[in-house]
């Protein structure tokens, strides 16, 4: 049954997962994503739905078990913090190479190294151009409210298994502290062992004698067969460009200059804009939803009307260069950026609007 | 070597004695004249075979010489990162915990670079079968020092003898997994004779059946050769094998489950 | 209707709670809520903080630097926040370990002896509902009922026996905090 509640965007994750049919969660606490294995933990899921629920000695060993989970064809996930998910870099590229579905979330932290643990979105580079080593990429949803937490771990697998691609939530310890109203999901079962047959014909779910054993694997010797490999990868990625890219506009229609945020970036943006409109400046926010596959027409769209974009980001400027590079030069683009754990302020990111843009 | 050595014509039917398991893929094996991984794998898929838990069963492969263990066992099969192999097996067994699931790792994989994984697994005591190939150097990335090495013995990374003050100690996986409350059966084994290969394939069934009781890992390692590793021919490697593998890692049981009616 | 407020003193204070008891007493009116923590191990010990909005309207920036209320609950939060509230708005302050009071002219300013009146009561745990019953008098945001369900949606089921007890604590506090500054 659907149901409102005030949670945690951490938490809601994890409520999610129950709801949509999850089947295991593995992690390793960190802060500050701690919340999702202790509510797991707390909510018996077992119980509830049959799904595990396990915390490993590491994020090295949670990400393997996420693949061997998603190799048998089940629903299964995994969440971290940047430290972390640094350590499941090797993990994801295997799970990309092996083409598994599964989940990630990572709940971003400043850093470099062990950093901050309060808020960031330094990690955009990490997760929207692979990540670990080879050519892949990961579909990454940026949340920016609890409700989007809530729905987008539902989205997420939907994704991951129509694309036979791991997913990533990205989002930062902002959106995962933060305590909002969310409309859960009524819940859905766990597939049944005959539906993951169905569903996933290629997992290792035990040979029977009518067909050929099932291989999980990455490996792929013959030069020549790894190429074409990758050549099926680079056709579902450019599968992926055609048909999910997912964004918000507000108030871009009249806008005469543009904020492009993602996350809490987008909700502080929000309020710099009301601010702007308070003083008479027509300022509109692209969100881009999905940072893989990046809005890029929207941008160029965007590009051709406004007089210039800010990029605002909790980090030194990484999306910026996926603006600028779609803007194709039709307007100015500029960045503003905070670190380390600081989030800019609505007034703050007007000003700058200002001082870049309109010289006031 | 160039002679042939059999007689083309003696390939009946009613000649057969001993015949290739289906259990194994119509494939020849990738590894090495001599290796025991060979023999390893074989006794395996019969085991499988003879339990009739083909269609149960799913085995984890490591990084390492048996990297492409999916080739040859007809069962179905992931392939682990280096080391991951324990992990990869705890999900698929508590997500499907009626089947059979084991892992096959050398020793670079699962006493180096994935201890961590394999101590924690069977820590935990997850109902799965760890197959832990000793063979003392990294066959396949060109005869590295593993950490199973012996004292003094030689490799590409110890050109001048492993020096245990400064590489450290060949590590005894075996006896430390059996100290953890989480494994139920642990065991060293050989297949280098006919004997030791009848031997192992039997504790290789127990360690399976034993996934039925549900009381923790059943750990088997089969120390091995490297003839290629080692610079030795195959009947050479098995002697230097008995004379110095086997008195610091002795063949027996060092645990074993309680017996049930 | 947008009520922006920070609620700021040492962790174990109930800061946190009487920030979550708000933004559920919010969404018992039907309102758009959020409620932003500061985290981390200063929690414990240290100071610890919340930004809880509550609002008729979808929620834009849950992080702020300007308030509509400022409640104030030890000096290195008055240090911090005084300046923050937004001209004509509100600061409650519990004026127990405060050395420099508030100065600003621009704002209303209520005082609460919260932590001696917990003490009075022999319920020192129930100091946030004090609080929290002073702001709801100050600004009649949410009604005394909301609060009362939101107070049972947040606690867990094993606490629910001291309800009474923090009902008692939230009338107590709307009875006792004094304006110190009115703007007229």
């Amino acid at each position: 049954m659907k149901e409102l509640r005030l949670m945690k965007g951490n938490e809601a994750i994890a409520e999610a997962a129950i709801r949509c049919g999850c089947d295991a969660y593995f992690g390793y606490p960190i802060t500050p994503q701690s919340e999702i294995l202790e509510y797991l933990m707390v909510e018996k899921p077992h119980e509830r739905t049959g799904m595990v629920v396990l915390q490993a000695e590491s994020e090295v060993a949670s990400i393997n078990m996420v693949y061997a989970g998603a190799g048998c064809g089940r629903k299964v996930m995994t969440s971290s913090s940047s430290p972390g998910v640094s350590l499941m870099q090797e993990g994801l590229s295997y799970c990309a190479g092996a083409e598994l579905p599964c989940l990630l979330v990572n709940v971003v932290r400043g850093g470099p190294g062990l950093g901050t643990i309060q808020p960031s979105q330094a990690d955009y580079f990490q997760s929207t151009k692979g990540g670990g080593h080879g050519d892949y990429r990961l579909i990454v949803l940026a949340p920016s409210s609890v409700q989007e937490m809530c729905d987008f771990v539902g989205l997420g697998f939907d994704l991951a298994f129509k694309y036979r691609n791991p997913a990533l939530i990205l989002t930062d310890g902002a959106i995962g502290q933060m305590m909002e109203k969310v409309m859960l999901p009524a819940s859905v079962n766990r597939w049944t062992e005959e539906e993951i047959k169905q569903q996933t014909p290629w997992a290792t779910t035990g040979k029977p004698a009518d067909r050929p054993a099932n291989v999980i694997t990455s490996l792929e010797l013959d030069s020549a067969k790894q190429e074409k490999v990758n050549q099926k990868l680079q056709a579902k990625y450019a599968e992926m460009e055609k048909n999910e890219v997912r964004f918000e506009r507000i108030q871009c229609d009249d806008a005469e200059y543009l904020f492009v945020a993602f996350g809490t970036s987008a909700r502080i943006c929000q309020k710099s804009i009301d601010l702007a409109r308070a003083k008479g400046i027509k300022v509109g926010l692209l969100r881009p939803i999905t940072l893989f596959p990046f809005p890029k027409d929207e941008i160029e769209k965007l590009a051709g009307q406004v007089k210039g974009m800010l990029s605002v980001e909790m980090n030194a400027g990484q999306m910026v260069e996926d603006i600028r590079l779609n803007a194709k030069g039709k307007c100015p683009v500029e960045h503003y950026g905070r670190f380390g754990g600081i989030m800019p302020s609505p007034d703050e990111v007007l000003k700058v609007l200002e001082q870049k843009f309109i010289g006031g | 070597m160039a002679e042939t050595i059999f007689d083309p014509n003696i390939i009946k039917d009613q000649n057969l004695v001993y015949k290739r398991t289906d259990h194994m893929k119509e494939k020849a094996l990738s590894y090495c004249p001599g290796c025991g991984h060979g023999t390893a794998h074989r006794i395996l898929m019969e085991v499988i075979e003879e339990m009739g838990i083909q269609e149960k069963t799913i085995g984890v492969s490591p990084v390492g010489c048996s990297v492409l263990a999916y080739d040859f066992m007809n069962v179905d099969m992931q392939g682990a990162a280096h080391g991951r192999a324990p992990a990869l097996a705890t999900a698929i067994k508590r997500l499907m915990p009626d089947k059979f699931v084991f892992t096959y790792q050398g020793d670079g994989d699962l006493a180096a670079i994935g201890t961590a994984e394999t101590i924690h697994a069977c820590n935990r005591g997850e109902h799965i079968t760890i197959i832990f190939i000793n063979n003392g150097i990294y066959g396949m990335t060109g005869g590295q020092m593993a950490p199973t090495t012996l004292p003094g013995m030689r490799s590409s990374t110890s050109p001048y003898g492993r020096d245990e003050a400064t590489m450290g100690h060949p590590l005894r996986m075996t006896e430390l997994v059996a100290t953890l409350p989480g494994t139920c059966f642990v065991t060293r084994q050989a297949v280098h004779t006919p004997g030791n290969v009848r031997k192992a394939k039997r504790a290789l069934r127990t360690a399976f059946e034993l996934q039925t009781r549900k009381i923790g890992v059943s750990f088997v390692e089969i120390v091995s050769n490297c003839n290629s590793g080692w610079k030795m021919t195959p009947v050479k490697a098995n002697t230097w094998m008995e004379e110095n593998m086997f008195p610091y890692y002795p063949l027996g049981d060092i645990k074993v489950p309680e017996k049930i009616d | 209707m947008t009520e922006e407020i920070i609620i700021a003193g040492f962790g174990g204070q109930g800061v946190l709670s009487m920030g979550k008891i708000l933004a559920y007493s919010g969404v018992m009116q039907d309102m758009e809520v959020s409620w932003m923590p500061s985290y981390g191990p200063e929690m414990r010990g240290g100071t610890a903080n919340v930004t809880v909005i509550l609002s008729s309207e979808r929620i834009s920036s849950p992080i702020i630097n300007q308030y509509d209320t400022a409640i104030i609950l030890n000096q290195q939060s008055m240090d911090k926040f005084e300046s923050m509230v937004k001209p004509g708005g509100t600061l409650l302050y519990d004026p127990n370990g405060i050395t420099r009071h508030p100065e600003r002219k621009d704002i209303n300013i209520y005082k609460v002896e919260a932590s001696m009146e917990a003490s009075n009561m022999g319920l020192t745990k129930i100091f946030n509902m004090i609080v929290l019953g002073s702001f709801i008098k100050i600004k009649p945001i949410v009604q005394i009922e909301n609060v009362i369900k939101g107070l049972k949606k947040s606690l867990p089921e094993r606490y629910h026996h001291m309800i009474p007890d923090n009902e008692d604590a939230i009338r107590k506090g709307m009875e006792v905090s004094v304006p110190v500054q009115l703007l007229s």
